[in-house]
């Protein structure tokens, strides 16, 4: 019995173990797969936004006139032109006004929150902080264009409460919680040895902030503006709802040089508003691309644009977090 | 007793001291004034949206579909169509993200590739969702031929928040310590067999916590969903639970705020309040289940 039963017993084990280790190299393969997804889709959000707008860059581009020109007038019958310097100044002075709101108040809160409040108050500020933001961003866009406005309207006397300033307020806040967040692990992640160094020479907090914390978290405290400013760029519903979504420049030559209280546009609410009505053309027998096709492909351009920029101040933040990290 | 008094002089505050605590207090206020400046919006607006919202914050208003152009009835047919986008993106980017988080906590080493999986992680965060609605417009409505859908939306929806659940998950793995791990291999188990019977177990709040969030993230976005399915206006039966097809387009909160607040004039404006406060009170609920979760495990580790 024990001579019928052995050889079958060992091959039922032995294919268990090798339907085990099959099942298993199916599993680590699919969690490889997974982890390489993030990269994929990264390079596969470059490819496809860039295959639409191709054939723009192919034909006609003229990248003088596409950066330097302040005329968008995509759907003209006659005379269709793409510039895009208007937006890009609208983009600019939003995330500028965003950044003199956020980057003080933020600064000032990472480091009450890092260095001189207890612990409870700190758990507190954390939480309040994740929800502020977990607020949507079409929320906030319905606030500048509910609250704000008449706001604006009231304390400036403006004729239009839709302008730079609103949106600056808006995006401001919205960009508020990532700077506070990576501003205090910049400022936690500054070794405790000069911490204690500065506290034996009877230094106070302030002074030990002033003098040896923010000098030494200064790269970090860098890397979270930046992050902050990406997050201004590349905001959409708010300065959608909250600019005015004007094609304007909000300088000129006679002081105070640059209106906070001008309507703009930005790059962002550009694609957003203007995709729903520009037609994806299929090509023509000949290989050119109807007229009407152009717009479409222009702004799959601005978002070809708007990818580099983030992509650029993505990767600069990060590398500047891990080198902090790195000589921790 | 007088040598007693003169020790005590010689640890009395002096002027410069004094001047330093002083400006030390003064800071402080400042800075404390700060952060509670940046926290007023957050109650300030949340109370001011409820109370303008309150006429019209009843059951009838959730479980109504719009009516006349929008401008009385409910809004049904934009909370069920945000339930969808949110389960499907679910189902994509819960176990995509899960594994992915395995891999980078688990499996990778420590060279030049896995710093660019990271990065590519940091980067799809940072991407603009509009860039993200334009690579879904691309890449799922137009070459996938899916359409302009509550698959496309999802699928769009689902990359946008896939960062959300990785990060999380790395989290919580990585804060199960290595000495579990090393007990179960010496026992002879795999690593598939760890992760599996170990290391997920212990940390399963934490992922879920990242799921909870993903879940905020999608219900809010309007940008991906514009070009990807999300429409104005779509018939549909006053509390019907099923009544989009997946290859349908649908109606969503988020775009639906946005609509009524920009593109339709008439809009009763406590009406425009409730929608913002119902989508707000949505994701606000969400997160705070997410952060009462994460607090509670924290307290009940048991190592």
């Amino acid at each position: 019995m024990c001579a019928l039963r052995g050889p079958v017993c060992s091959f039922l084990t032995r294919l268990r173990r090798i339907l085990r280790i099959v099942s298993e190299r199916t599993i680590v393969s699919l969690i490889f797969l997974c982890g390489v997804s993030a990269v994929i889709f990264v390079f596969g959000i470059f490819f496809f936004v860039f295959r639409e707008g191709a054939p723009f860059l192919r034909h006609g581009f003229d990248a003088k006139e596409f950066f330097l020109s302040p005329d968008w007038y995509p759907t003209s019958a006659t005379n269709k032109r793409y510039g895009i310097l208007a937006q890009l100044i609208g983009t600019g002075t939003v995330t500028l006004v965003a950044m003199l709101v956020a980057v003080p108040f933020s600064l000032g809160a990472g480091i009450f929150i890092a260095e001189f409040c207890g612990k409870k108050t700190r758990e507190i500020m954390k939480i309040l902080i994740e929800l502020l933001a977990a607020i949507p961003s079409v929320v906030w866009g319905f606030i500048g264009l509910m609250v704000m406005n008449p706001l604006i309207i009231w304390l400036t006397g403006a004729p239009i409460g839709l302008n730079v300033l609103n949106a600056g307020v808006i995006v401001g806040l919205m960009s508020v919680p990532i700077i506070v967040t990576i501003a205090e692990d910049a400022i936690r992640a500054v070794p405790d040895t000069y911490i204690e160094a500065a506290e034996a020479l009877g230094a106070t907090r302030w002074q030990l902030v002033r003098k040896v914390i923010l000098p030494a978290a200064k790269s970090g405290l860098l890397a979270a503006v930046l992050l902050g400013v990406g997050r201004a760029v590349g905001e959409t519903m708010a300065v959608l709802m909250c600019t005015g979504h004007s094609i304007n420049i909000p300088f000129d030559g006679k002081a105070p040089f640059f209106h906070v209280l001008d309507s703009v546009r930005t790059l962002t609410a550009t694609i957003a508003a203007e995709m729903g009505e520009a037609p994806r053309l299929e090509v023509n027998a000949d290989g050119t691309f109807p007229a009407e096709a152009l717009h479409y492909q222009s702004l799959f351009v601005i978002g070809i644009v708007l990818f580099a920029v983030t992509f650029v101040i993505n990767v600069t933040a990060d590398l500047i977090v891990k080198g902090i990290r790195k000589r921790k | 007793m007088k040598n007693h008094g003169n020790t005590k002089n010689l640890f009395a505050a002096t002027e410069l001291i004094n001047k330093k605590l002083r400006a030390q207090r003064i800071v402080k206020w400042i800075f404390g004034l700060m952060s509670v400046a940046i926290l007023i919006p957050l109650v300030g607006l949340t109370t001011c949206l409820i109370i303008r919202a309150w006429p019209s914050l009843t059951w009838d208003f959730l479980t109504d579909v719009p009516k006349q152009g929008m401008r009385s009835g409910g809004i049904w047919s934009a909370l069920v169509g945000t339930m969808y986008t949110v389960t499907f993106s679910l189902l994509v980017a819960v176990p995509v993200g899960v594994m992915a988080g395995i891999y980078l906590n688990e499996y990778a080493r420590d060279n030049w590739f896995t710093r660019i999986v990271n990065l590519a992680v940091v980067n799809l965060a940072g991407v603009p969702s509009i860039v993200h609605a334009l690579f879904g417009l691309g890449a799922f409505v137009v070459f996938a031929g899916l359409g302009k859908s509550i698959l496309s939306a999802s699928l769009t929806l689902a990359i946008m928040t896939l960062p959300v659940i990785i990060v999380s998950t790395k989290e919580a793995l990585l804060a199960v310590p290595l000495t579990f791990r090393m007990a179960c291999w010496n026992l002879g188990a795999s690593r598939w067999q760890t992760i599996r019977t170990i290391v997920l177990p212990n940390s399963i709040g934490g992922i879920l916590t990242g799921i909870i969030l993903q879940v905020c993230r999608a219900a809010g976005e309007t940008a991906p969903i514009m070009f990807t399915g999300a429409v104005f206006y779509k018939a549909v039966q006053r509390g019907d639970l099923f009544p989009y097809k997946p290859t349908e387009q649908f109606m969503a909160l988020s775009y639906h705020l946005h609509t009524i607040s920009t593109q339709v004039p008439g809009v009763p404006e406590s009406m425009l309040y409730a929608t913002a406060v119902v989508l707000l009170g949505f994701v606000l609920a969400f997160n705070t289940i997410a952060i009462v979760l994460r607090t509670r495990i924290r307290n009940r580790k048991k190592w």
